[in-house]
């Protein structure tokens, strides 16, 4: 074998063996150059007397991989797992199998230095006399990775002509055409200018307070330092570390530089006192900040009531939900196209009535990447209320829909059982009138789709009453 | 007598050092081979270096001023504060950028600056950089673009067409350590702007109805920061606020940074060593929850302050709590035990889910899997082996911890 990273000579020579029956220890694979003085001349494998062997295609990455390992073992460790392959297809997926685990050691080797080699490699530019510019960089792998690897920086490179020589190989990109070469290359002495200010960034992006060298070696092990010109800084940047913490601590607090009591000046004078909420628009600035209970910890934003100021309908629900937290408006998720569909089918313009929540804030658990939806307390109901007072009393509603359990109580004070009071109008306050009907996300949760049908027509029939009663005071045309 | 490049390259890298991200990977595959133009993203990211301080160096990571109209305690870059002050032009910055990503030092840029004027203002500064980037310079690199929270609806739209990922820090884990610390900081704006965003993100996912095409916004999704150790918060107050970001946000990251001195440091903070241990601790903890089916609560019941265990990583902390869930069969047992086993991680779960489909797996099969059997021995029962009076000891801890602090 050449063993320079090429898995082509070792696949048609493992195929040839494999077809004329030659066992896996009946093969001495060895690397051009290696042999000894006394070294067996290589024999034919002699005529095929079996198929052509079969591979899975994760073999065949496998294989790839693996050839470009420094190993002198690589090669029949790869025959006697192909070997095994044409007896037990499912091979690889035996994780724990010891040719199985030895090639993916091999691999994953392969695989951190061409992860390396697109890390370290660093590119210098040199002068020419074309319209594209031109660099070239030194670069030390561990194994024979230079033409695997060479696509990556043709893919990402693609505007500049460069060129990364290494002691296994080298890559040349020009006008656009890549060319790879297994020949051995010297390192070339460049200087560029730019490497001054890549110095300058590398000292001043490190943070002397919590110097952890194991965790910088680790993965920036030291053997790749010498051709990495940031590394030869490492020394140093140490060295002072202590110093600089400790300057830092014992540096008394000085006052202030002169900008900053300027700053705060106009920040003093910017602020505008406050309006009283004695419009819908004020009210809703003022519930903006609202700490009246925790729930605002947790949730994005107050979730206030939409519509216009002098609705004669208002519909009032438990809490705002996920989407409704997130976009700052009422009925904008599920069950607010349930309630969309429900006002349409009772012929209830939506932008004529007042939409709002018994309380203002998301109360949910997080659950992994979901927030799940949690009832809120009646002292939350209640802290919430001097908003939902303050709504009725400036839209001042001929009629007000409770939907849930929560609006009634927020209304009302009281926990009656929904179905005894639902679906028609009931006395309230001096000229409005309360209709308490079920939340409409009570009806995304039914499981069974004739029951689901039922209570839908029986939520219709609750708003087209609504509608119904309004029609009778004469606000809404018939 | 104005500052070089050189010179305000190094206070604006400084100024930019306290955010812990450096993320490149997780946006959309692109390279420039048939475009022209320069740069690609492949999936993963890359560290093109690190310093002494363990950080990777992925991104240039800097301010396009460090000029600030706030006074945030816990910043270098406060109002208040003496650090010398410097500015790039946006075409200084794109020039970096470009200069530096051709001699592959980086993948891309993270570029994030200090308030001046007003949020509109900067914010409009820093798409003029991104946008420069990606339509006269043909730049397929990344780029990190911090956002400004009450910046207009407009400027988070372009940003988040050039962007691949976007990032608001929610800075403290409480919002009452917001007020103490960043009293020109509004929660609700952060909040806010961070909902703003994701509705942005799902949005750009669905295809459009006519055109069936996406439109382009942060495909790298949006991450935030915590400054860890500057208030009196405890680890499950920390973790419940990462919870409800990534449960209300769809956040990629929260990352946390141990809040560490900064020069000319604000009275209010002591000038203490950066708790390393402690963060390092809440990325496990972070971790268990996003990717190994725990709890916060479950991650954090065990001690009544609220912290995590410095002593050891926290699933083996609650491991030695509930040693009634264990031994766990590794031949048997289903995905979601396997995960709580000490010493066993989301690929070698993988891996043993596989390899026992075919025989059975002892202690070696699980050794050339790479496991610490040191430490989950006591936790499974495989192929001749069950460890039932290791469980029963009450040394247990001593026999499992790790010999040396992993750390530091």
């Amino acid at each position: 074998m050449q063993g320079r990273g090429d898995v082509v000579e070792w696949r048609d020579a493992a195929r040839a063996l494999l077809m004329a029956g030659v066992a896996p220890a009946q093969v001495d694979w060895r690397i051009a150059g290696d042999e000894s003085l006394f070294a067996p001349q290589a024999t034919p494998p002699g005529p095929a007397v079996r198929p052509a062997p079969r591979v899975p295609r994760d073999f065949v990455d496998l294989a790839e991989t693996v050839a470009c390992h420094g190993d002198p073992g690589r090669f029949a460790l790869l025959y006697r797992l192909l070997a095994r392959l044409q007896d037990d297809p499912a091979l690889l997926s035996m994780a724990a199998d010891a040719d199985v685990v030895a090639a993916e050691r091999l691999a994953k080797a392969v695989r951190r230095d061409c992860h390396k080699m697109t890390a370290f490699v660093r590119f210098r530019e040199v002068p020419t006399q074309g319209p594209r510019r031109r660099f070239v960089a030194w670069f030390e792998p561990d194994h024979h990775i230079v033409a695997r690897k060479a696509p990556f920086f043709a893919r990402r490179f693609a505007d500049m002509d460069w060129m990364i020589l290494t002691p296994k190989g080298s890559a040349v990109f020009e006008g656009g055409d890549l060319a790879v070469s297994a020949a051995p290359a010297t390192k070339p002495d460049i200087e560029d200018p730019t490497d001054a200010l890549w110095l300058t960034y590398y000292a001043s992006i490190f943070n002397p307070a919590r110097v952890k060298l194991a965790a910088m070696r680790s993965e920036m092990p030291k053997k790749y330092w010498k051709n990495l010109p940031e590394a030869a800084l490492i020394p140093q940047l140490v060295a002072q570390a202590p110093a600089r913490v400790a300057a830092m601590a014992a540096r008394a607090v000085q006052a202030p530089p002169a900008h900053h009591a300027r700053i705060q000046a106009r920040r003093a004078a910017a602020v505008v006192p406050a309006a009283a909420p004695d419009t819908l628009a004020a009210l809703r600035d003022a519930a903006r900040g609202c700490g009246r209970c925790p729930l605002h910890h947790d949730a994005t934003q107050t979730v206030f009531g939409e519509g216009p100021d002098h609705a004669a309908l208002m519909i009032v629900g438990e809490q705002p939900g996920d989407r409704e937290d997130l976009a700052g408006r009422p009925f904008v998720g599920p069950a607010g196209a349930v309630l969309d569909r429900a006002l349409a089918a009772a012929g209830i313009d939506r932008a004529r009535a007042y939409l709002t929540n018994a309380v203002k804030h998301f109360k949910h658990e997080p659950r992994g990447r979901r927030r799940l939806h949690v009832t809120p307390h009646a002292d939350e109901v209640e802290h919430c209320r001097w908003w939902l007072r303050q709504e009725i009393a400036l839209v001042q509603p001929r009629l007000v829909v409770a939907m849930g359990a929560t609006a009634v109580f927020a209304l009302t004070g009281e926990t009656p059982r929904l179905g005894d009071i639902r679906g028609r109008a009931l006395p309230f306050e001096p000229g409005r009138a309360l209709l308490v009907t079920i939340h409409p996300s009570y009806l995304l949760r039914l499981p069974d789709a004739r029951r689901a049908a039922e209570e839908t027509a029986r939520f219709h029939a609750d708003l087209g009453t609504a509608r119904q009663h309004l029609a009778a005071c004469q606000v809404l045309p018939a | 007598m104005p500052r070089s490049l050189r010179e305000r390259l190094a206070i604006l890298s400084d100024a930019a050092k306290y955010d812990a991200s450096c993320a490149s990977s997780g946006t959309t595959r692109r390279d420039s081979s048939a475009s022209g133009g320069l740069g690609s993203t492949e999936g993963s990211g890359i560290c093109h270096a690190y310093a002494p301080d363990g950080r990777c160096i992925s991104l240039l990571k800097i301010l396009l001023t460090n000029f600030c109209i706030y006074d945030c305690a816990y910043c270098i870059n406060r109002s208040s504060s003496n650090v010398e002050r410097a500015r790039f032009t946006p075409d200084e910055v794109v020039w970096l950028t470009m200069e530096f990503y051709r001699r592959n030092y980086i993948e891309g840029l993270f570029l994030s600056s200090g308030i001046v004027r007003s949020s509109d203002h900067t914010m409009e500064q820093m798409v003029r950089v991104v946008r420069e980037l990606r339509t006269t310079q043909g730049f397929r690199g990344y780029i990190h673009l911090k956002t400004i929270p009450d910046a207009s609806p407009a400027l988070i739209a372009e940003a988040g067409l050039y962007a691949d990922r976007l990032s608001i820090n929610v800075e403290m884990p409480t919002d009452a350590g917001l007020a103490a610390y960043a009293p020109e900081k509004q929660p609700i704006g952060i909040r806010r702007a961070m909902a703003d965003m994701r509705i942005r993100i799902e949005d750009a996912k669905e295809p459009t109805v006519r055109t069936k095409t996406r439109k382009r916004f942060a495909p790298a999704g949006q991450s935030t920061q915590m400054i860890i150790g500057a208030d009196a918060s405890s680890d499950a107050t920390v973790l419940a606020t990462s919870a409800r970001l990534y449960g209300g946000y769809g956040l990629k990251r929260v990352y946390y940074s141990a809040f560490s001195p900064i020069p000319d440091a604000s009275a209010q903070l002591p000038p203490t060593k950066p708790p390393l241990l402690r963060e390092h601790r809440l990325y496990q903890a972070d971790w268990l929850y996003r990717f190994y089916g725990f709890s916060i609560d479950e991650v954090t019941a065990g001690r009544p302050d609220g912290m995590l265990d410095l002593d050891m990583d926290p699933k083996l902390a609650w491991a030695l709590a509930h040693r009634e869930a264990f031994p766990v069969d590794v031949n048997r047992a289903a995905r979601e035990a396997l995960l709580r086993v000490p010493g066993f991680g989301v690929k070698t779960v993988t891996a043993i889910l596989a390899a026992r489909r075919h025989r059975g797996l002892r202690l070696d099969d699980l050794a050339r899997l790479r496991v610490p059997l040191r430490k989950a021995r006591p936790y499974i029962v495989a192929e001749g082996w069950t460890p039932l009076r290791l469980l029963d000891r009450s040394d247990l801890a001593s026999l499992v911890a790790p010999r040396q602090m992993a750390l530091l």
